[in-house]
This record gives structure tokens, C-alpha cells and sequence, in this order.
């Protein structure tokens, strides 16, 4: 999702001014996303040249009110029919550092995955406090976000669980080899253990 | 030990069997839990999530260490009195709910009441209040298999705190629950925390896990890390808190 399609659809519920707009999707997203009021004003502009939004006037402080128009709902029609692609998301850093830290010597991969299990549990418990804080009958965009926050924590420490898993029976499997060339010296066997 | 912890380990080990067939379940563990506090334990199976569960509640006795609830070590007691302790101090949620299907839901929850000496007049009336608490007030007289799942699990959870019991032990304690039923049993315990009990939970569920002020994290019997407390305790429930 761009800003584009987030300031369309707030637009989609009454026309509003700039600074109001970064205040109700900030609020819609939780502040999971803030957004400076300048990367506001500039994507207008452009929603305006595209002919998705226009100025309907301006209020008494002289900030610019803008409107949906009916190609700007069509396009954000278009959006919600569309589903997102996995491909489209970006490189998971996650599993590009960990996919390294197996390869690299000297790093011990299981305790990046703990390092990292815990960091997540922690944000875990963080947004497990913001749900419980959050009103059922009013925030249910914002518990949404957050449900959909938990369950990719979620999968996040079951594949470091399954990376855990993957781990100890590579070692044991080096380990079975190792000691089966009996000609092994300790630093190789060592070396295996670690890996 | 200040008065405040309800449940203290301290360097326990617990050795399963002996000689080239001992299993070492737990290796020099040290866990406290405050009252208002939730700790959840979360680690592999075989970490030695239930060893440890089992050794806080007095079910099972450690091979080294100390384990004190409420500021008695358990380790000294007499088998009557280590009795009397999981009886007054401890309540249990594990995932089999144990409910006895000839009772209805308040004499399940009296049960333990009454086994420890209190009249039947004083137990019903204390299985009331905590079956009130976890919203069941209105099915008390009905029998396990006229409730629903999540209804039994609650009735489990009244039977663990009914009474005087600060110390709430749970084993997976949202079994096959759906989740959004497992979630109004971690407020459940949550809400049993922040009035003055301590919890420990042992789950495998992350999801649950982020109910507690601390998650610790076992491995082959040893604690491997810990979250610390997280900001912001006390306000979970928010306006919920009594």
C-alpha cells in the first residue's frame, strides 16, 4: 500500500484538509506508520494532477480542502478489489541476515535466533498491551492492524523455531560424520558442532 | 525474600531417574514471581516447561535448589502440609480440565474449598463469587457436559482461584480453545494478576505468552533468556482492573 491509496480512502469518507488527513490515518493505523505532513501535501498534489482529488475550498485558518472525484474512486475501488501479491512485499531482511549467519564462521547462528526470538516476543507482549487497551466496539480498524501486527510475529517465531529445528539436525548430522572419519581432528569436530 | 514474592526458585535441578538412564529435566533454574505478576515460560517440548510447573505447585520435588511459595520452602514439609499448601496457595489450569461430570459447575469449584475444611455453606458461596468472576453466575447449577468448551475452561479457571490462592499455575490452559475464546481466558488470569495474584503459564503459544509482564525461555532445562518486564504493567486491562 502507498499513501496514495490511504489518503484516497480516508478522502472516500468526506472531503478534509491536509493536516487533518496525516492526523486521521496516523490514527488509523495506530501511529504504526507516521507520516510527515509534507509527504502529505506533496502526494495531493499529484492525487490532484492525476484528477483522482480536487479542491473544493479552503478553510478559515486558508488550508486547501480536498474532495474525491469519481476517477479517484474508481481507482481506490480498484485497489481494494486487487489483492496484494507476496512478491510485491519487500527482501525479508530477517532471513537474508540469518541465511548469512549460517554461512559466516565465527557467528554462533543459534544465538542470533534467540536474540531475535526474544526481540519479537517482546513486541509481542508490546502490541498484546495495546490490544488489551483498545475498545472492541470503536478501534476495530486499529485491532485489526494489530491482529495482523500478532499473527506475523507469529509466524515469524515459528520459523525460528523451525530454523532452531533445522539447526541441531544439520549439527547432529555433521556430527554422525565426523566422528566417522575417524581421522577428524578436534578443531574440525569442534567446528562441526558449532555450525 | 520480600513478602511480595509468592513464588520463588532457587537454582533447581531436577534429575529424572539415575546413573547412564538420568534424564536432566531442569539445570540450576531461578525464577521469581511477584504478586501482580504474570511470567510465561515458553521453550521446546522437553525444555522442561512442565518440570517446572510442577515443581512451583508441590507436585513434584526438586533433586537440588530450593522452591518457597509464599515464603515456605517446599522441600521441608511434611507430605500433610506440602498438601495444605497446594490446597490454600496454589490453584491449577491444566489443559485436561479434570471436571468431575456428576457435579455441577459451583460444586466443581467448591470442591477444593471444601476438602480443605471450610463448611459447605462458605464454599458455595465462595464458588459463586469466583464463578461470577469469570462470568459464569448464571450456569453455576449446570453440569460440565451442558457447557460449552470455553464455559468449562472458565469453570476450571474458578476452580484454580476460588478462595484465598495467590499462586495461578497454567499449563497450555487454553487447550483447544479458539482463539479468541483463549484470549478471554489470559484476561482471565491477566485480571486475577493484577488484583494480587502471581501467574505462570506455560504455553508454546506466542500469542498468549504476550498476556505476561515476562516471558522466560527454556532450553534443555536451563534458562536460555528472558524478555525482563515489560513497560507499562499495571495499565493492561486498563479500566477493566478492580
Amino acid at each position: 500500500m502507498s499513501i496514495r491509496q490511504g489518503l484516497l480512502s480516508l478522502l472516500a469518507e468526506g472531503p478534509r484538509h491536509g493536516y487533518q488527513l496525516r492526523q486521521d490515518f496516523e490514527q488509523r493505523t495506530g501511529a504504526t506508520w507516521p507520516l510527515n505532513v509534507g509527504q502529505v501535501y506533496t502526494t495531493l498534489a499529484r492525487l490532484a494532477r492525476d484528477g483522482l482529488v480536487e479542491m473544493t475550498g479552503e478553510t478559515d485558518d486558508q488550508q486547501k480542502v480536498y474532495a474525491l472525484t469519481t476517477s479517484g474512486r474508481r481507482e481506490l475501488d480498484d485497489w481494494f478489489r486487487t489483492p496484494i501479491e507476496l512478491a510485491d512485499r519487500p527482501r525479508d531482511e530477517l532471513a537474508i541476515k540469518l541465511a548469512m549467519a549460517a554461512m559466516t564462521p565465527g557467528v554462533v547462528l543459534a544465538d542470533v535466533v534467540q536474540a531475535q526470538r526474544t526481540a519479537t516476543v517482546q513486541a509481542v507482549q508490546d502490541y498484546t498491551r495495546l490490544k488489551a487497551k483498545a475498545d472492541p466496539d470503536h478501534d476495530v480498524g486499529w485491532l485489526l492492524v494489530l491482529d495482523s501486527l500478532l499473527f506475523q510475529a507469529e509466524a515469524e517465531l515459528r520459523w525460528l523455531d523451525a530454523c532452531e529445528e533445522r539447526l541441531s539436525r544439520a549439527a547432529a548430522a555433521n556430527g554422525r560424520k565426523s566422528s566417522r572419519s575417524a581421522a577428524g581432528t578436534a578443531g574440525a569436530a569442534g567446528k562441526a558442532v558449532r555450525a | 525474600m520480600t513478602a511480595d514474592v509468592l513464588l520463588s526458585m532457587r537454582d533447581v535441578s531436577r534429575v529424572h531417574g539415575a546413573g547412564a538412564a538420568a534424564v536432566q529435566a531442569l539445570r540450576g533454574v531461578t525464577v521469581e514471581v511477584a504478586a501482580g505478576e504474570l511470567l510465561a515460560v515458553m521453550g521446546p517440548s522437553g525444555s522442561g516447561k512442565s518440570t517446572l510447573l510442577n515443581l512451583a505447585g508441590g507436585l513434584d520435588t526438586a533433586t537440588s535448589g530450593e522452591v518457597f511459595v509464599e515464603g515456605t520452602l517446599l522441600a521441608g514439609l511434611s507430605r500433610a502440609k506440602l498438601a495444605a499448601v497446594r490446597r490454600r496457595s496454589v490453584g491449577y489450569v491444566f489443559q485436561e480440565l479434570n471436571l468431575i461430570p456428576a457435579l455441577t459447575a459451583a460444586e466443581n469449584v467448591a470442591l477444593p474449598r471444601e476438602l480443605d475444611g471450610a463448611n459447605a455453606r462458605t464454599a458455595r458461596a465462595q464458588a459463586m463469587q469466583a464463578l461470577a468472576e469469570v462470568g459464569l453466575a448464571d450456569v453455576a447449577d449446570r453440569f460440565p457436559d451442558e457447557l460449552s468448551g470455553g464455559q468449562q475452561q472458565r469453570v476450571a479457571i474458578a476452580r484454580a482461584v476460588v478462595g484465598p490462592r495467590r499462586l495461578v499455575l497454567a499449563d497450555e490452559p487454553t487447550g483447544a480453545l479458539d482463539s479468541v475464546t483463549g484470549e478471554d481466558v489470559m484476561r482471565l488470569i491477566r485480571g486475577r494478576c493484577e488484583a494480587g495474584a502471581a501467574g505462570v503459564v506455560v504455553t508454546h503459544d506466542v500469542q498468549l505468552a504476550g498476556w505476561a509482564d515476562r516471558v522466560v525461555f527454556l532450553r534443555d532445562g536451563r534458562v536460555v533468556d528472558d524478555t525482563g518486564r515489560r513497560p507499562e504493567p499495571d495499565a493492561l486491562l486498563g479500566g477493566a482492573t478492580r
